[in-house]
């Protein structure tokens, strides 16, 4: 793997990571008045997949998206922005954290209902399928959205289409506060997708570079008519389920679970694959990016009140 | 030249056939649309004219299916998703209100849903507790729907059309008794656009509103009442959302009375609405008395002997219109007319 790509994609992993650090930094003032569900720990996955997806491939994610949408090329100050409840949001305020969208860069908004996007991934796939055009399309969604129903309808429906769609699971191991061996008999995603016919397979200890690799060859898979895919990332949520926090005093899961996460913590393995001079500019660029996004937030004002009516149905072009 | 005629599902097909042929981006498909029963004919032909590929059934998965009509209204499509009975669509709540109507503002007008979804409620042959729901309250309630329930082949048509061109979800709520009827029916495609309510037959003494299938029952009502000497004016709202109050508000002006027919339960429904927002605009300015008929308070018995109690019918709503006018309970209740009911379907469906 040439530099650049290795610049890249630390730049990427780092950009994630900074910018939810500074959410949870900002979050106690109430600068932020609405449910923000942090991707610290599992930015890899967002990053090794977008780095197989063009620009004008269509990304779908849960209502833990900051890393999806960022990885994807959602636009930094709209994101901030719809955090702060302000009219230059991405929604403009009427969407939150949970349903960032982005669709000039192909991230179509989130759901706070999980699994609810896993159809739209397939919808657009079909779409494309239909028009012949060489997109292709990724549903990510967690562990928990593998025990929903329409999990199951839904990647029915594309190994029937043979869509060209990829599936991926990000996996933390808990919808919310409940392990996946206490949810799931078979606790095995790549076993369900294999039974309903999608080729599967598991990358089990969250190193971006082969997600990278893997999800590089399985979107070539997809773009050369093959069908749908399906991949399985481990991963590790570092924060507590909603919020800013750590939530170790809860008791639901041990410390110790997180170490060998923490230890090679993607963030910190590429900082130093990169070396010293390119990790110090590219944390100084990201570290302008970041402080820009913030106070463009900061400066972007409210919605007027006549906001609240406009949008419930599309409105006329001006 | 005489004006052509052809049935509700003559309309229906028409509409879709239309416009898939104007518009590409148009595509239609549902569990049975390509089979050999084509929704009591109302997709008849249109997988051999558009291909496999536009006209397609599906499996049996409504929650799915309807977000998968919801990506590709996101990619541009024009998706009609066909159910056979509405009673389904509750599989498909989550889609329908929390994404298809919510997607425009939730996501700061970045996204528009021009999605069509059709639905049949059934009556009569033991349709039974799950198979005769007039659901379309549950639609009306939620902002960022459109729901329309027409009555007669013209209307079907142009909602259809007004429906498949609409930039947002819309919801096509269809009676199975009305398929078998027949009235005018252009042949050029036309809209019949949302928010506007007609008189279906005029009158000065009571207004008779009924939605979907019940309009059929007000029409028959007014014909009891005449023989009472009481002049019914019923109208059709056509949209139930946006629903058109201030025309039935100007007939309950002049009438003074207003029965509100539902083909659903009485609590929360479409009649609530009718009679809620009548009684705003009106208010005070016009001494009103209303009524509000609808389903039993209780799931639909397939038994005969039960299920014909279960409805009003063209008796019980001329008997409360009736009493409206009278403003006492009189006790009168019409006798029965051999037109008061369509030939009913006979099954197995």
């Amino acid at each position: 793997m040439g530099d650049a790509r290795l610049e890249r994609i630390f730049r990427s992993l780092h950009r994630i990571r900074r910018v939810e650090e500074e959410i949870a930094r900002v979050y106690p003032t109430d600068a932020i008045k609405s449910p923000i569900h942090l991707s610290i720990g599992q930015e890899a996955v967002s990053v090794g997949l977008c780095e197989a997806l063009r620009p004008e491939d269509a990304a779908f994610g849960s209502y833990r998206s900051h890393a999806l949408y960022l990885a994807k090329g959602g636009d930094l100050r709209a994101m901030i922005a719809e955090l702060y409840g302000k009219v230059g949001g991405c929604a403009r305020g009427k969407g939150g954290s949970m349903h960032l969208v982005d669709a000039a860069h192909g991230v179509f908004g989130a759901s706070a209902v999980v699994g609810t996007t896993i159809p739209h991934a397939v919808g657009y796939a079909y779409a494309v399928k239909l028009r012949r055009e060489p997109r292709v399309v990724a549903s990510v969604f967690g562990d928990g959205a593998v025990d929903e129903g329409v999990f199951y309808e839904s990647i029915n429906f594309a190994a029937l289409k043979q869509l060209p769609v990829l599936f991926v699971c990000e996996n933390n191991g808990y919808a919310i506060h409940t392990h996946q061996r206490l949810r799931q008999h078979v606790p095995d995603a790549c076993a369900r997708a294999r039974a309903l016919g999608i080729p599967a397979e598991r990358i089990d200890d969250g190193d971006v570079l082969r997600i990278v690799e893997r999800a590089a060859e399985l979107v070539r898979a997809l773009r050369a008519g093959e069908g749908p895919r399906f991949l399985e990332c481990l991963t590790y949520r570092l924060k507590e389920h909603v919020g800013p926090g750590e939530d170790w005093h809860l008791g639901y899961r041990d410390r110790a679970e997180a170490e060998p996460w923490l230890r090679r913590d993607p963030v910190s393995t590429l900082a130093e694959a990169v070396g010293d001079d390119a990790r110090r500019r590219i944390e100084a660029e990201v570290a302008a990016e970041v402080a820009d996004a913030f106070a463009w937030a900061e400066r972007s004002p409210f919605p007027a009140p006549d906001e609240l009516l406009r949008h419930v149905f599309r409105e006329p072009a001006a | 030249m005489s004006e052509r005629t052809g049935s509700y599902v003559d309309a229906l097909r028409e509409a879709v056939d239309q416009e898939m042929a104007r518009d590409p981006a148009v595509v239609c498909f549902g569990l049975d649309v390509d089979d050999p029963k084509a929704i009591q004919g109302t997709t008849r032909g249109l997988a051999e004219k558009y291909g496999s590929e536009r006209v397609f059934g599906t499996p049996l998965a409504e929650d799915a299916m309807t977000g998968v009509a919801i990506g590709m209204a996101l990619a541009g499509l024009r998706p009609i998703h066909v159910h056979i009975r509405m009673d389904f669509l509750l599989l498909a709540m989550n889609q329908l209100v929390n994404i298809a109507a919510k997607a425009s503002y939730m996501y700061g007008g970045q996204v528009h849903l021009p999605l069509v979804v059709r639905s049949m409620i059934g009556k009569s042959w033991g349709q039974g507790a799950q198979h005769s729901q007039g659901l379309y309250p549950l639609f009306m309630q939620v902002p960022g729907l459109k729901v329309a329930a027409p009555t007669n082949p013209h209307d079907a048509k142009g909602c259809l059309v007004a429906a498949i061109r609409d930039d947002n979800p819309v919801m096509m709520v269809e009676h199975r008794l009305l398929y078998p009827h027949r009235g005018p029916l252009p042949e050029a495609p036309y809209e019949v656009a949302p928010g506007r309510a007609r008189v279906a037959a005029p009158g000065a003494d009571v207004t008779l509103v009924g939605v979907s299938h019940a309009l059929i029952d007000c029409l028959r009502a007014r014909r009891h009442l005449e023989e009472v000497g009481v002049s019914a004016e019923v109208i059709d709202p056509i949209w139930l959302a946006p629903l058109d109050l201030d025309a039935i508000a100007e007939s309950a002006a002049r009438t003074g009375r207003l029965v509100a027919v539902d083909n659903g339960w009485i609590p929360c429904g479409a009649g609530a609405e009718i009679v809620a927002g009548v009684a705003e605009r009106l208010g005070g300015a016009r001494d009103l008395r209303v009524a509000r008929l609808g389903f039993a308070p209780t799931p639909c018995p397939p038994t005969p002997a039960l299920e014909k109690l279960f409805y009003p019918d063209p008796r019980s709503i001329a008997a409360a219109a009736f009493d409206l006018v009278e403003g006492r309970a009189t006790g009168w209740m019409p006798d029965e007319r051999p037109d008061d009911a369509e030939l009913e379907f006979r099954g197995p469906f």
